[in-house]
């Protein structure tokens, strides 16, 4: 009964989506707000009869036989209802419209027409995604007979981090799209200016953070629990998740120019279109089997050709409005290169050539199928040698970005505010070449990191600090952070070591500072496995610490994962690996010293929080504008 | 004029993406797509038996002059079960069918066995996939085609569907040319 009843609260939520959508053609402008509401109260009926089912192990429901089972821990039946194609969707849609709800009740800042008319676009997208969800990706279709017992769940997706990742990664993309709605508003209205922009600004920075916290998590995730060692791929599926974040990451940079200065206004709206295009295209390639996969079996094309069909009416129909509204929309403001709004614009090319280049690699081996009938992969070479000159040109102008006044500004002045930066930078690649990497490229990214560290605190200087407003504070953490990130990337990506012995319960063998002894190996056991567990001794300067890697088995369905075993310490991970047994007592270990490897998640983690503080900031402003 | 053109390019590389998608998701799958392993002998690999009846798989026995097809499967997986019918054709033509089973339980893979046909000769039991891994095979289930030197010569991805037979049976009989 109780999926019967989420089914039909999603229908029904489509229907005030209707409504909601026509409300500004039919005049009865008064009925969007509560619509709105409703959607969401409706939605999280669904998703909650959905998440019932899981909890319960009610078989008869088909996604739940397929992607459930009475022995798993309840957190992961829990996680279990957005582990899957359909219930991701579901929860998709949850979030756009609990973001329909908050736009509702705060987007008011631009008057009553604008917000009818905001909610109505936001409501066509939500009618998309009904429409996919019922007709083509049914959460709560029964089968007959119902399994006694369903079929579990991936032991690799029985982590906490999965429990945490597609949803941040999830409220980031599907806030974009109320830059998306805000955007086509404005378009229809022909209403971008500065008022436009300091509404919206709160909304991409807040997506922006989730997208940066989501990415960041599942980077980790992807290095701690996949064994492998690394932290980014370049993966179609991760450059799925890169592509809407560069896009956003220049949309907040250009809203901030076109807030203050009127400026760049056809490229602010034309970046919002394409920032959630971008989520959406991340999530067509991902959810087609467009190129994640040969394997025909988990993808089905038919919601291919849906959920591109959809992607051709709201991207397509957002960039004709763009093409027949731009040339309506007046140039703004004049400004001289040196001067913030020349940092914004370099900011901003630099973004979109690394954007072009991530979407060219990614799309690459389709395009040249289509041509030669050749398959090929893309890896990492062709995006470390095509990024790493942009990304340098991107620390050196994002150090001066902040220091730089609006309009206009003379270089002197501005060199002398980047001599601590400069001296930053020597410092902290002198201190890299006494005690750190011999390679030249870590060094040059230690400098970078060394002055965009220091320009970032320029950013807070000679300012009262209690003074100094939100967002000043968001770009000073934000940029901190990436600093930080390019430490980790230089000095990890230079001195990481990794060592594989085959030892005996008692022998050793040595890892960067460390001294490892294999002492026992012993079999262990969880809730729904059972495992081998090894303990290796790590000692450092007298400094002993226990690691215990371990092999999983899981009983349903059979798999074995590894369970890594990670020694933080303030200057690196250490990293364990066992792997298997020889029969005649040896066990393979695989031992990884990754210095400074964490400070790239720190990093994340930081640019992510000061996005948030920025958009704290940003929401107080509007809210002291308003009468 | 050219700011008027440039008004449109973002409009123009969405429908180029539209179109690009359009093929993508238009091409017929194929499911004879070959990996890096065809055409090179297959590693050096010993799996242990499932039981008494299904002896142990190892490259040794894949190159006993024999055409075989090795089937990668597993007893979770949810094709395997659409195609064990079709590898039950096969096997009645007289194509001998070996097993790597991924990640499995014996008593799992009997049961399957039991309830879907069992078409197979020998079936290696590799519990961490890395024998699967070492054919170059990244998914359940998949078929290679090895002639008698223990060379592998096709590679079919995806279950083996009913009317693939007689192209699986026309292979076979061209390696054995």
């Amino acid at each position: 009964m109780i999926p019967e009843i989420g089914h039909a609260a999603l229908w029904l939520a489509a229907g005030l989506a209707l409504v909601q959508a026509l409300a500004p053609v039919l005049r009865v402008t008064g009925l969007s707000v509560p619509a709105a509401l409703g959607q969401a109260i409706l939605c999280l009926i669904a998703f909650l009869a959905l998440m019932w089912a899981f909890v319960v192990s009610d078989f008869s429901v088909g996604l739940v036989a397929a992607n459930s089972h009475t022995a798993k821990p309840m957190i992961y039946k829990v996680t279990g209802v957005w582990a899957n194609h359909e219930g991701s969707m579901l929860l998709w849609v949850l979030i756009l419209a609990l973001f329909g709800a908050v736009a509702a009740l705060r987007a008011r800042a631009m008057g009553e027409r604008f917000r009818t008319i905001l909610l109505s676009v936001q409501a066509v997208l939500g009618i998309g995604f009904y429409a996919f969800l019922l007709l083509s990706s049914n959460p709560f279709e029964r089968i007959a007979p119902a399994p006694v017992e369903g079929s579990g769940l991936n032991p690799l997706l029985q982590d906490p981090g999965l429990a945490f990742h597609p949803p941040l990664l999830y409220l980031g993309y599907v806030g974009l799209s109320v830059t998306f709605a805000f955007a086509v508003a404005a378009m229809i209205e022909n209403r971008v200016g500065p008022a436009w922009a300091r509404a919206v600004k709160p909304w991409v920075l807040g997506a922006w953070s989730f997208l940066t916290a989501g990415i960041t998590l599942g980077s980790f995730w992807a290095y701690y629990e996949l064994g492998w060692g690394g932290w980014w791929f370049w993966d179609p599926v991760e450059n799925a998740s890169l592509m809407p974040w560069l896009a956003a990451t220049a949309l907040f940079h250009s809203v901030g120019v076109l807030a203050a200065r009127n400026a760049l206004r056809n490229w602010t709206v034309l970046l919002a279109v394409i920032a959630f295009s971008l989520s959406m295209i991340g999530t067509f390639i991902v959810r087609s089997g467009l190129l994640t996969s040969v394997h025909a079996f988990a993808v089905d094309p038919e919601r291919g050709v849906f959920l591109l069909i959809l992607l051709a009416l709201y991207v397509g129909g957002a960039l004709c409005l763009y093409a027949w509204r731009a040339g309506s929309v007046t140039a703004g403001a004049p400004f001289t290169p040196i001067s913030r709004e020349g940092g914004l614009v370099a900011n901003n090319l630099i973004l979109s050539a690394v954007l072009g280049v991530v979407f060219l690699g990614t799309l690459y081996p389709l395009m040249l199928e289509g041509v030669t009938g050749e398959q090929v992969s893309v890896g990492a070479p062709y995006y470390e040698s095509a990024l790493l000159p942009l990304l340098f040109l991107l620390l050196l102008v994002m150090a001066a970005g902040p220091l730089m006044r609006w309009r206009a500004m003379d270089l002197p002045t501005l060199g002398r505010r980047l001599v601590p930066a400069i001296a930053g930078g020597l410092v902290l690649a002198g201190i890299g070449a006494a005690i750190g990497p011999r390679s030249v490229l870590a060094l040059v990214g230690l400098a970078f990191a060394g002055w965009l560290a220091i320009a970032s605190l320029m950013i807070l200087r000679g300012r009262k600090l209690r003074r100094v407003p939100a967002s000043v504070w968001g770009t000073a953490i934000a940029h901190m952070g990436v600093a930080v990130l390019t430490v980790g990337v230089s000095v990890s990506g230079a001195m990481s070591v990794e060592k594989l012995a085959n030892l005996r319960p008692g022998e050793s063998t040595s890892i960067g500072p460390y001294e490892a002894v294999l002492t026992h190996i012993e079999p262990a056991g969880g809730p729904n496995f059972t495992a081998v567990r090894a303990t290796i001794a790590v000692k450092r300067s007298d400094a002993v610490t226990m690691l215990l890697p371990e092999r999983r088995n899981f009983t349903n369905p059979m798999n074995e994962t590894t369970e890594t075993d990670i020694l933080v310490a303030a200057d690196g991970n250490l990293y364990a690996v066992i792997g298997q047994g020889d029969g005649g007592g040896r066990w393979q270990v695989r031992l990884h010293w990754q210095p400074f490897v964490a400070w790239i998640w720190y990093g994340g983690l930081m640019a992510a929080i000061g996005g948030l503080v920025a958009m704290m900031g940003g929401r107080r402003r509007t809210g002291r504008a308003l009468p | 004029m050219m700011k008027r053109l440039a008004i449109f390019v973002p409009l123009l590389m969405f429908i180029g993406f539209v179109a690009l998608a359009l093929f993508g998701l238009g091409k017929p799958t194929d499911r004879t797509i070959e990996s890096q392993m065809v055409g090179q002998k297959i590693p050096t690999f010993e799996l242990a038996g499932l039981d008494d009846a299904h002896p142990g798989l190892s490259n040794e026995d894949l190159a006993q002059g024999t055409v075989t097809l090795v089937n990668i499967f597993a007893s979770w997986c949810l094709p395997c079960i659409a195609e064990a019918p079709t590898l039950g054709k096969l096997a009645d033509a007289g194509v001998v069918i070996h097993a790597i089973a991924i990640r499995d339980a014996p008593e799992d893979v009997q049961r399957f066995l039991t309830k879907h046909g069992d078409p197979y000769r020998r079936v290696g039991m590799d519990h961490d996939g890395r024998t699967q891994i070492a054919f170059g095979s990244s998914g359940v289930p998949e078929t290679f085609l090895i002639d008698g030197t223990g060379t592998i010569r096709r590679q079919y991805i995806g279950e083996i569907r009913a009317d693939q037979v007689d192209d699986v049976l026309a292979a076979i009989a061209e390696v054995k040319r």
